[in-house]
């Protein structure tokens, strides 16, 4: 039910605030959002999108550390 | 970079499960709130990986599942009513209130409408000037913003022929409510992300310092999971009880302000009933003052929610974490996806329906040896 799925910004139309809509891709299927509450997406950014809105932008830095910090499992192992 | 493959790398699954295991010196009971993560975790098979001793109780957190059957029943009831389009989320319609489904009510001749997105309601009230457009607003505070949305055009737009059947509820005081009861097991839990989302993890530091209890928000992919309950054994293992996020790259510590606003502005906080737990304080969203011509129950008021009966399905124990869906004696025979008895068989998120679709299997081999 919060199920939320990541998908790249193509596209933004409008300034309504209330209504403000992009064009998002998941893994090449393209759905529009309303970008209401993620006043700060641009082309390009990743968003999450939950029941047709876009309700975070991802963080790629975080993204990277939480990999980061599970790669070095491996490491663990190895010393 | 997706988002999502790189969070499922089996490898990287099984190396992070083997750290769980070399830090966890006893048995240790988590729980994670959300049935997406519940659904993932049986899916992937996350709970096996785990050292033995390390347990996950499934938590409360399905709307379709904690919906009242009163509220399903008073669905049906206004989705009766003549000149009514009646729109919903797909997951509620199989749902067994006390006077069947809305599936049900459907067959009978009511105008149901799945929808993907309250705007999508919305958009069927403009199409249809003629009709009352109502929309079952269910979810917790990561759909509550879509609702919210959805009744600020509205009342931008004037539009008179569109309302809400509001079943919006909040997992802090559900969280609360757990902890609190003396027959709680739970000593660690997983945070739900989405909701996390929307309303940051503020509210959750007062909790995990009065009950002494870690608090790990966590996503939804194996990884996500796997770090999650490794973060939250290490702290149980530390005797420290402190929030932590491991869903950085979604959640942040003050959520989404814009969605909150939306929320301040179109709703109030109120007592709300949940399936199989009761009612608890302020765990509920109604509509502001401001906005209470949206509500279905206001425009259609000779429709009255009935008090909850209780049925023979153990799905309140399921979602406080006392039971697993193998210990209820109707699971897969009386008890099934087709026929069900209760609301966590229902929903793919139910705790229930992952484990008879991902392990009906085993557990059948299990009982016959």
């Amino acid at each position: 039910m919060c199920l939320a799925v990541p998908g790249e910004l193509l596209s933004i139309e409008g300034d309504d605030p209330l209504a403000r809509q992009g064009q998002v891709s998941f893994a090449g299927l393209v759905k529009s959002a309303n970008l209401a509450y993620v006043p700060e997406a641009k082309v390009g950014d990743y968003v999450l999108v939950h029941a047709g809105f876009a309700i975070t932008v991802i963080d790629a830095e975080e993204a990277l550390r939480t990999l980061a910090y599970l790669a070095e499992f491996d490491l663990e192992e190895l010393t | 970079m997706k988002y999502v493959d790189e969070f499922r790398d089996p490898e990287v699954a099984r190396r992070t499960a083997e750290a769980i295991a070399r830090i966890a010196t006893r048995p240790w009971n988590l729980m994670e709130v959300c049935g997406g993560q519940t659904h993932s975790i049986v899916r992937h098979g996350i709970d096996q990986m785990l050292p033995e001793g390390i347990s996950l109780l499934h938590g409360p957190g399905c709307p379709v599942c904690v919906t009242p059957a009163a509220m399903i029943d008073t669905a049906i009831a206004i989705a009766g009513q003549p000149g009514v389009i009646f729109c919903s989320f797909g997951d509620m319609l199989r749902v067994p209130g006390e006077s069947g489904s809305l599936n049900a009510a459907r067959a009978r001749g009511a105008d149901l409408r799945v929808v993907y997105s309250p705007l999508d309601a919305l958009a069927i009230a403009r199409s249809y000037p003629d009709r009352n457009v109502v929309f079952f607003a269910i979810g917790f505070e990561t759909t509550a913003p879509t609702t919210a949305m959805a009744v600020l055009q509205a009342a931008r737009e004037e539009l008179g022929n569109f309302s809400i059947l509001v079943s919006h509820f909040l997992v802090p005081p559900a969280i609360e409510a757990l902890l609190g009861d003396p027959a709680n097991g739970v000593q660690g839990f997983l945070a739900a992300g989405h909701v996390c989302t929307v309303m940051g993890y503020r509210e959750y530091e007062p909790i995990a310092r009065r009950f002494r209890v870690p608090i790990v928000v966590t996503g939804f992919e194996p990884l996500d999971l796997l770090q999650g309950i490794y973060l939250c054994v290490r702290q149980l293992e530390q005797a420290r009880s402190e929030v932590e996020n491991q869903y950085s790259r979604i959640v942040r510590r003050d959520g989404n302000r814009p969605a909150q606003d939306a929320l301040t502005r179109v709703f109030v906080a109120r007592p709300q009933r949940w399936r199989g737990l009761g009612e608890i304080p302020l765990s509920g969203l109604g509509l502001a003052p401001a906005y209470e011509r949206f509500d279905a129950l206001h425009r259609f008021p000779d429709i009255v929610v009935a008090p909850e009966r209780i049925g023979d399905c153990i799905s309140g124990e399921v979602l406080r974490g006392l039971k697993k869906p193998g210990e209820c004696p109707a699971f897969g025979t009386r008890c099934t996806p087709e026929h069900p008895l209760g609301a966590t068989m229902v929903s793919s998120e139910g705790a229930c329906a992952a484990y008879y679709r991902y392990r009906r299997s085993a557990m059948v081999a299990r009982r016959a040896s």
